[in-house]
């Protein structure tokens, strides 16, 4: 009979490596959530309302910022609302564009369907929203979502 | 040396997987916690022509509602407070002629919403849920009337068939220039 290796059992696969392996996962997810939430150069408080839906497809939300500046960007860019795309803040004119490309990024079969989610801080005026509206009319982004929070008072 | 000790690991490692493992859902569960929520509209789509005259409606099917630059509500020419608007919309939308002043049917009612460029969008949000919350008030009646269930849990026919029956039409104008910027 072959002798069993007695006693002192090394063990065969090494589960040192194990927690290495669960870090790089982690580190992976961390970096791919950051890639996704775009630094908010403008502040944005969110009005109240009692008739939300879900977003529930995040791939089919482009997101459209607009409050004004936080304290870094005040500076540079003043204190009236200022509409941010992505990671810059823009123009009026460029959401043209911006919605074109975003919608150009998604697969066809999804591009009718995007959905393009207005965070607007609520002490903003209205001209500028309509200004963004008309805009996203010509670019056909016609399915749009008013983002807000849930209000729990009656008015 | 004749034989190199053998390094016999003194720190188990297997609970820094269950470490990094709990790290990892943790994670995974925060970032969906921001879950994005809102009101859900569909804008018509452009043309260059004016919006049309809301005149070839008949005066009595349009609920005219104007909010001007200090926020204040003009519904059918009254001054009205925003917690009375949803009650306004539903019985103008399920008047079905009895009042004159309200519409024929929930077919011919239109919602018309006209805002200053100085309104805020605080208000402009208030308002629309409140439309919106008396459509759904009047489509949630109407769904358990006729199918027993609630509007949100009927099935796709079924909640064409009730969106059909009461139509959300909202036109929005131009909006006007009065306020102080």
């Amino acid at each position: 009979m072959i002798r069993k290796k007695g006693g002192k059992e090394t063990p065969a696969i090494s589960t040192a490596s194990l927690p290495d392996i669960v870090f790089m996962l982690l580190f992976f997810f961390m970096v791919v959530t950051v890639m996704r939430e775009t630094e908010q150069k403008v502040e944005v408080t969110y009005p109240k309302a009692t008739e939300l839906t879900k977003l529930e497809k995040k791939s089919l939300v482009t997101h459209v910022y607009i409050g004004p500046p936080t304290k870094n960007y005040r500076k540079k860019f003043g204190t009236a609302p200022r509409v941010q795309l992505n990671d810059v803040i823009a123009d009026i004119e460029d959401i043209r564009t911006f919605v074109q490309n975003e919608r150009a990024k998604m697969p066809e079969s999804q591009q009718r369907a995007m959905i393009t989610s207005l965070k607007v801080d609520a002490d903003t005026k209205m001209g500028i929203i309509y200004d963004v509206k008309q805009e996203l009319r010509k670019a056909d982004a016609l399915k749009l979502n008013y983002s807000a929070v849930v209000r729990a008072t009656d008015l | 040396m004749p034989r190199a000790k053998r390094a016999i690991p003194e720190i188990n490692a297997s609970s820094m997987a269950d470490i990094a493992f709990l790290l990892l859902v943790f994670f995974l569960v925060t970032t969906t916690m921001d879950i994005d929520r809102g009101i859900l509209v569909t804008l018509p789509p452009y043309t260059n022509e004016p919006p049309p005259d809301d005149v070839q409606a008949n005066a009595r099917n349009v609920l005219e509602i104007l909010v001007n630059s200090k926020d204040q509500l003009l519904v059918e020419n009254e001054l009205t407070q925003i917690s009375e608007l949803k009650e306004i919309t539903m019985k103008h939308v399920d008047n079905r002629g009895r009042l004159p002043e309200f519409s024929d049917s929930p077919n011919d009612a239109i919602v018309s919403l006209k805002n200053d460029k100085s309104t805020t969008y605080k208000r402009y949000i208030e308002v629309y849920n409140e439309i919106r919350a008396g459509y759904n008030e009047l489509r949630n009646q109407y769904a358990m009337q006729t199918y027993g269930v609630d509007f949100k849990k009927l099935t796709d026919e079924n909640m064409k068939a009730v969106r059909a029956e009461y139509p959300l039409k909202l036109s929005e104008a131009d909006q006007t220039d009065f306020g102080a910027k």
